[in-house]
């Protein structure tokens, strides 16, 4: 059973589509158990950074979803969720985050000057690393990103950047644990199709 | 880089599709749904759903229609439409929108979008403005472009940014359905003065009305129409490929 984490941030009925229509059942959840019995897990949420680490710690969900990423299931971060999964985010202050990959989440205008703030649209993939997570897709392929912040971590936890003035890291990766900063339920068949490869896992 | 952004626009009465001209005597095109996955499946970057039914059923009818459409189409769904509360942007959000689009719900209420912007957060939020020329200042109308508000447009829509409004669409009423091309007067002076994606809306009647508009306005973010994707006198595959060869970033 695949588990999204439901925390009381942002909207899941476009994941849940999504993975439905790729033929897998899908649970959207709060409960210890759920999660834990979960095959893989789906972390995802859109907002602030403060508020959702928080919520995620109401019922101890933070350290049940290190847990299990510690025992090797599958863990998928979106867009917010993706960011939790890292040390520290500089958004409204420094807060801690989940600490599964190394590096913090550092504001988007920080390091540009002549784009605009949030990165809202579709923008092109390069694949950096052989990940499972790019199996059925290619550098080039365009996702839906919608963020004012990114991952500034090594370069070892990178799987794929994308150009906004800078490169900024659109996926992340360590052991079995991923993260997109783009949209995967929200950018047509090339979402789809990085769904299914981590549902595939 | 990051794309222009090709919507088609559909706007939904009793769960289907209508588009009149200059936003009278609506007739029917076709079903949301098959449109929506038609369009999706030729390159558009983004649906907008617009509810034009007045009644308690026309809405129940029409929430239907988006989930099954978001149960089915995996690019951005904006919904607007008569969005007056912060229980609509609920609403629309639970049936499948990703993001709520306001217009007259903001002029009733100068708080709902704070508010909504807040609660879903910024990126959730779109103001959609309709603007027309009185007496050589920019007015904005409500009501589905029915009574003049004598609001100045270019200092609301900076009003409803600082409040958090997270995308504009603006439509030209003077331009809309007259199929002559986008109002790039207007779109100029609003891209000036703020730093949120704009969305240009009414006037395209022909590909070259979207080259035009983007290479007058470099830094504007999206264009939107209706009838002319609908009746296919604009192709939006031949459209992309059309940007392309013009250097316009486009998703392809």
């Amino acid at each position: 059973m695949i588990c999204i984490v439901d925390y009381g941030v942002g909207n899941l009925f476009s994941l849940v589509s999504s993975i439905s229509s790729l033929g897998f059942e899908v649970r959207v959840s709060s409960s210890k158990e759920d999660i834990e019995q979960a095959s893989k897990i789906i972390l995802p949420g859109v907002g602030a950074f403060e508020d959702a680490i928080n919520k995620l710690k109401i019922n101890n969900l933070d350290q049940i979803i290190i847990e299990q990423a510690k025992k090797g299931v599958p863990l998928l971060g979106i867009c917010l969720g993706m960011q939790l999964l890292f040390e520290r985010s500089f958004e409204f202050g420094c807060h801690q985050g989940l600490g599964l990959i190394k590096g913090d989440i550092v504001p988007i205008q920080d390091y540009v000057k002549n784009v605009k703030i949030p990165h809202i649209g579709w923008n092109k993939l390069k694949i950096i690393k052989n990940s499972p997570l790019f199996k059925y897709i290619k550098t080039g392929d365009y996702v839906y990103f919608v963020h004012s912040y990114f991952a500034s971590t090594e370069e070892k936890y990178i799987s794929s950047l994308t150009d906004y003035e800078i490169e900024l890291t659109a996926s992340c990766e360590y052991k079995n644990v991923f993260g997109c900063q783009f949209h995967p339920e929200k950018s047509g068949e090339v979402g789809l199709k990085i769904l299914k490869a981590f549902l595939e896992m | 880089m990051i794309t222009k952004r090709i919507i088609p626009c559909l706007d939904v009465k009793n769960g289907r599709v209508v588009k009149g001209t200059n936003f009278k005597d609506l007739h029917d095109v076709s079903s949301p749904i098959d449109l929506a996955s038609y369009y999706s499946s030729i390159g558009a970057d983004e649906l907008v759903f617009y509810d034009i039914s007045a009644s308690y059923e026309g809405r129940k009818i029409f929430t239907d229609i988006l989930k099954k459409t978001a149960e089915n189409v995996f690019i951005p769904l904006t919904v607007g439409g008569g969005i007056n509360t912060l229980e609509d942007f609920s609403l629309v959000l639970s049936s499948g929108a990703d993001k709520v689009s306001v217009n007259s719900g903001a002029i009733k209420d100068p708080t709902l979008i704070k508010k909504a912007a807040s609660l879903y957060g910024s990126q959730c939020v779109v103001l959609s403005v309709d603007v027309k020329k009185v007496d050589n200042e920019y007015h904005v109308f409500s009501m589905g472009g029915r009574v003049d508000t004598k609001k100045e447009a270019l200092s609301w829509i900076k009003y409803c940014v600082e409040q958090g409004a997270g995308e504009v669409v603006v439509n030209s009423i003077d331009t809309d359905g007259v199929k002559k091309g986008f109002d790039i007067e207007l779109l100029k002076k609003v891209c000036k003065i703020i730093s949120v994606p704009v969305i240009a809306s009414g006037g395209a009647g022909c590909e070259e009305d979207f080259i035009t508009l983007f290479k007058e306005i470099p830094s504007l973010d999206a264009a939107l129409a209706a009838s002319i994707f609908h009746f296919k006198e604009v192709n939006i595959k031949s459209l992309k490929q059309n940007m392309k060869e013009n250097n316009i970033p486009t998703r392809i």
